[in-house]
């Protein structure tokens, strides 16, 4: 007993220690982060899902990313300044995820943090940056944006949300696959969008979602999910994530086999990363995919997706210019370009200056209302609501001809609007 | 679909899953009966199987069957060779006291998780299977490939219980699993069993995953899933039991088939681990274990 209790530090030396501590910094020991010269480089966070189920997307996110800084640069930087990105691996996580952001946002001393995709990572990271009061730009896709479930501090300048997408293009399926329509999507936030929008969307055109099939992100076998599709389906939508899209198709394909099958209508997301040409993915010919930017090069396609294509460093078919089989993540990786872009004219707009004016930068882009198209928006123009946070954008209908896609309709951006459902602006900053 | 097409793709979903965890179980169930090392590194062995695999056959020439025969040949011996490296230098040196091992297992399964992040990436890859034919039922279509699986699975466990019955490798296991001191005694060399024993079970567990990997693709991941059903297995079985671990496979897998094609393979997975924990608690040798002393 007495050895135990002369390890405890008598009251009297607390005390000493926690005056000494307080002496020191008073007298400014500890020096304050110096604040930024303004010729010093402007550093952006990118909370990166380098490992765990978005790695794939990951990959080509820090590619987009670097080809856009690149350019950025090369064109005097923002404001004049020149800019670096920090990335940093939050594995696909949502806790890793509020971790990476509070590192990049104290310790790194990043001005603004952006690139997270997944969206449980965005919804558990979100909170953090309200708290640490650091602009979060997402590329998500996620309704949770425009939904008011997040707060002011997170935009998505870059991408058009689900609910958006899925109204857009519901009177496509309707009028030209079927009206009964089964639904396969993942089980979490961004699948549940899916969903509940689709299955809202489908409805108000006459159709019907007959039945709803989730599946976990982290699922690797996918044929005893299959049989739960009714008989009577006309339309199965399939939206997939995570590492094992490549099975989920091919499985699909597998279930089906020569028999009769209904109509195929797929979110591109169930092919990012995979290769039309695998195997086993033949009967996926004459099927459907969305398609926020086109995999395969189009006709029509503009100087500034050409521009944009060979930046990123992706050929004709959609693939790395280096490796014909590394397949780009094409449909979603432009919005860190576009967002990249609007971070540039964000900061230049409020006259940025270093992370006092962090509350002018949300300001600056809530007072954003439409992007032309161009080198800063190479996926088309969008209207921009700074109520909620939100893009607007086109959206393509692809068809797989000849095993490749090519764009059978767009939609115009107007397809895709709703009622305002949050006002962020009237949240303290 | 109709009740009985329904049933049937459940059956054959559940008995591809039992063929391929009776394997991996079987390799779980010899490293503890024999060894009594509770090997939570086992995963991570098949994982490490699914990713030379596609080593090997992506940088293999020649049509798929060919480098996949190759593979379903040299990826077991590979990992086979790393298991008895970690066993003769970890392991033994750690006098195989049951709470040493397990710490030094779970070091293993992060150093071999990290090792795969580092060298494979952290993508899923596709390995091509050796043949892709489709079964079109009148219901439904199904992959020639898994029923395939099925057999070889069956071929390989036929192979180990000749091994351990009817060889002379197999008895000096068995002797040692009874009684070490006493093997020891009889001039068996008690170390180089174990090394072997751990290779085995290594061994096994590749076997499955490169059986598995045309099916569901190589990942650094994936070692976790096999790890808890082989635990689960195991356990269900009796430790130590091959017979029950084969029992116990069938069991877990067909019902994991039924459960997860009828409900959901989350449920699936919840009446499994109810199942351990029922077993644990009225029967905790097991169903085929014999009661500790």
């Amino acid at each position: 007993m007495t050895n135990e209790l002369s390890l405890t530090p008598s009251r009297r030396r607390v005390l000493q220690g926690i005056m000494g501590t307080g002496a020191l910094t008073a007298t400014g020991f500890f020096p304050g982060f110096a604040h930024a010269q303004s010729a010093a480089p402007i550093r952006l966070g990118f909370q990166l899902h380098r490992t765990g189920i978005g790695a794939s997307y990951g990959r080509w996110y820090e590619r987009t990313a670097t080809a856009a800084l690149a350019r950025i640069n090369a064109a005097g930087g923002i404001s004049g300044r020149p800019v670096e990105i920090q990335f940093e691996d939050d594995g696909t996580d949502p806790a890793r995820g509020a971790e990476v952001f509070g590192k990049l946002a104290t310790e790194a001393g990043c001005d603004l943090v952006f690139g997270a995709l997944f969206s449980h990572v965005v919804i558990g990271t979100a909170p953090r940056a309200a708290e640490l009061k650091v602009p979060y730009l997402v590329c998500s896709e996620g309704h949770h944006v425009a939904s008011g479930m997040l707060n002011r501090w997170t935009m998505q300048p870059g991408i058009t949300d689900v609910k958006s997408q899925v109204q857009a293009m519901a009177p496509f399926v309707t009028a030209n696959l079927g009206k009964k329509v089964t639904m396969v999507f993942p089980d979490f936030a961004f699948g549940h969008d899916h969903r509940d929008y689709f299955t809202a969307a489908v409805a108000a055109q006459g159709g019907e979602v007959i039945a709803q099939i989730a599946i976990p992100p982290t699922e690797t076998s996918f044929t005893r999910y299959f049989p739960q599709i009714p008989a009577e389906t006309e339309v199965l939508y399939h939206v997939m994530v995570g590492p094992a899209v490549l099975t989920f198709v091919k499985e699909i394909g597998e279930f089906y086999g020569t028999g009769a099958k209904p109509q195929l209508f797929g979110f591109m997301d169930s092919l990012e990363a995979v290769d039309i040409a695998s195997p086993g993915l033949e009967f996926l010919e004459g099927s459907h995919f969305w398609e926020a930017h086109p995999r395969y090069k189009q006709a029509d396609a503009s100087a500034a997706e050409t521009a944009y294509r060979a930046a990123v460093g992706v050929d004709d078919n959609g693939a790395s210019v280096t490796d014909a089989t590394d397949i780009a993540t094409y449909s979603h990786m432009f919005s860190v370009w576009e967002t990249l872009s609007v971070i540039k004219a964000g900061m230049e707009a409020s006259g940025y200056q270093g992370p006092d004016d962090r509350a002018k930068f949300i300001e600056a882009v809530e007072a954003m209302t439409a992007f032309d198209e161009g080198e800063d928006h190479p996926q088309g123009a969008k209207t921009f609501n700074g109520k909620t946070h939100q893009a607007f954008g086109i959206q393509n209908i692809s068809k797989v001809e000849g095993g490749k896609l090519t764009v059978v309709h767009k939609t115009a951006i107007e397809d895709g609007m709703y009622p305002d459902e949050v006002d962020y602006t009237t949240q303290a900053l | 679909m109709d009740f009985g097409p329904f049933l049937l793709l459940a059956l054959m979903e559940g008995t591809v899953t039992a063929a391929v965890l009776a394997l991996t179980a079987v390799g779980l169930s010899l490293t503890f009966g024999i060894m009594r090392v509770v090997n939570v590194a086992h995963g991570e062995f098949f994982m490490l199987g699914a990713v030379l695999a596609w080593f090997v056959t992506h940088w293999m020439a020649g049509p798929p069957w060919l480098a996949f025969s190759v593979a379903l040949l040299v990826c077991p011996l590979i990992v086979a060779s790393v298991a008895v490296l970690a066993d003769l230098l970890v392991l033994k040196r750690l006098n195989y006291q049951p709470e040493a091992t397990i710490v030094a297992t779970i070091g293993l399964l992060y150093i071999l998780q990290q090792a795969a992040l580092s060298f494979f990436g952290p993508d899923a890859r596709p390995v091509a299977a050796p043949f892709s034919f489709r079964v079109q039922l009148p219901w439904f279509g199904y992959s020639g490939y898994k029923l395939c699986v099925v057999l070889a699975a069956l071929a390989v466990l036929a192979l180990v219980w000749l091994l351990i019955s009817r060889t002379k490798i197999g008895l000096v296991m068995r002797a040692t699993q009874i009684d070490r001191d006493m093997a020891r005694a009889f001039g068996v060399n008690v170390d180089n069993v174990y090394a072997g024993v751990f290779g085995l079970g290594a061994a096994l567990a590749a076997v499955a995953a490169v059986l598995v990997v045309p099916i569901q693709q190589a990942h650094y991941l994936m070692g976790g899933d096999p790890l808890l059903l082989s635990f689960i297995v195991v356990i269900i079985g009796g430790l130590g039991s091959l017979r029950g671990t084969l029992v116990a496979a069938v069991l877990i897998g067909l019902s994991d088939g039924v459960i997860s094609t009828f409900f959901a393979p989350t449920l699936a997975k919840i009446i499994a681990t109810l199942l351990v924990a029922l077993v644990l608690v009225f029967r905790p040798q097991g169903l085929f274990g014999k009661a500790a002393a």
